[in-house]
């Protein structure tokens, strides 16, 4: 019992520090928890992480959310993954909590008001920078992208809510995976 | 509306937001753009500005969007909701899934959906960059006059520049940084003209 007090307690102040220090998110966390959680602590290995981070991807929700949660159940059950999604966000929470009152009080000022016309480009750049990142990730095939495509175009074109077009692509995606299944079985017939 | 409602429509607004978004960085951009701008509670430029400051600031994107909006909208009431939110649907689904399915990733039917659904962010996330370009570019709206405008053309040599550095893997808090200190520049030096 108090062996797993003092893991939950490392747990909250390991992710504590690394929701502090990590910029841009979940994939930006992936080798500070490898550091603490893998190497400093041997909480789990480093086949764990690749299957945290394959769940992590393959679920909804933050990344570093899922990967907080996941670590901190393997470490210490329910009130481990607590912990660790509690020391995750503490940090963002504050300092956001903190800079939205200061951001209130410059958003009038010229300067400001110049230095964030400015940065509006920059972050347009960065998204876009961000965008080809996750497009070198994704398996490059002619399904992928017709759905890349009809994302864009309806989303972009078409005044119909997100969430339609997240669910329309996801069945689109299983009804194409049963169909490709079915084309390999019916070739090599292999597996039965 | 009481702050009551307020919170309980941000905590369930951030609660879809959560559960509907997969993949990490700026995948859930799309939805959150959808939701807070037809609930009215940022406009698409208060976005764009926070992205800047989340980007400069430890912590994932989603978590600080929530804190940000809830803050705006309701306090630090409405804040402690939309992070609860957001936060929630995760930390549900990864207790099943580390409890009960350790092969899920494995399951034919997840591989099916992801198979549609990493596509699909690509697509959704460029969309979501089209519209923030249009307010970057053309603020007051757009006409073919607005390509010689001053406001044009300076934003999109600071684009360009930016983009360069971006892909040179300059980290995100200097292309913020060297982007505000053009943006003073070109601010005052219009004045001038």
């Amino acid at each position: 019992m108090k062996e797993k007090l003092k893991r939950i307690f490392t747990l909250l102040t390991t992710f504590l520090r690394i929701g502090a220090f990590t910029f841009g998110g979940g994939y930006a966390m992936i080798p500070l928890v490898q550091r603490e959680v893998v190497e400093k602590h041997k909480w789990i290995s480093d086949d764990d992480v690749l299957e945290v981070i394959a769940i992590a991807e393959s679920t909804p929700g933050p990344i570093a959310i899922n990967m907080a949660t996941f670590v901190g159940y393997r470490v210490a059950g329910f009130f481990g993954s607590l912990a660790a999604t509690f020391g995750v966000v503490f940090p963002s929470f504050v300092i956001i909590y903190i800079i939205s009152f200061i951001l209130r009080q410059f958003q009038e000022n010229i300067v400001v008001k110049y230095a964030f016309s400015g940065i509006r480009a920059g972050v347009l750049a960065l998204l876009c920078k961000s965008l080809y990142s996750m497009y070198k990730k994704v398996k490059k095939h002619v399904f992928a992208y017709i759905i890349m495509a009809a994302a864009f175009v309806v989303s972009a074109f078409i005044d119909i809510h997100v969430l339609w077009i997240i669910g329309g692509c996801a069945l689109a995606g299983l009804v194409y995976s049963l169909i490709a299944e079915k084309a390999k079985g019916g070739k090599t017939n292999v597996n039965g | 509306m009481s702050t009551a409602e307020l919170c309980l429509q941000l905590f369930l607004t951030f609660l879809k937001i959560g559960a509907f978004t997969f993949g990490g960085g700026y995948a859930m951009l799309p939805l959150m753009e959808q939701e807070v701008l037809d609930h009215g509670w940022l406009t698409l430029e208060e976005i764009v500005n926070f992205i800047a400051v989340s980007e400069s600031t430890p912590g994932p994107f989603a978590i600080n969007m929530a804190t940000y909006i809830g803050t705006e909208t309701a306090g630090f009431l409405g804040a402690v909701c939309a992070t609860l939110g957001v936060v929630t649907p995760s930390f549900i689904i990864i207790l099943i899934v580390a409890r009960f399915f350790m092969k899920f990733k494995d399951n034919f039917v997840v591989r099916g959906l992801m198979t549609g659904l990493k596509p699909a962010v690509i697509g959704l996330i460029a969309a979501a960059i089209l519209s923030v370009g249009a307010g970057v570019f053309f603020p007051l709206g757009f006409s073919f006059g607005t390509f010689i405008t001053y406001q044009f053309i300076t934003s999109f040599i600071i684009f360009i520049g930016m983009l360069v550095l971006a892909f040179k893997k300059l980290h995100p808090i200097f292309v913020v940084l060297i982007s505000a200190a053009l943006g003073i520049g070109v601010g005052f030096l219009g004045r001038l003209l």
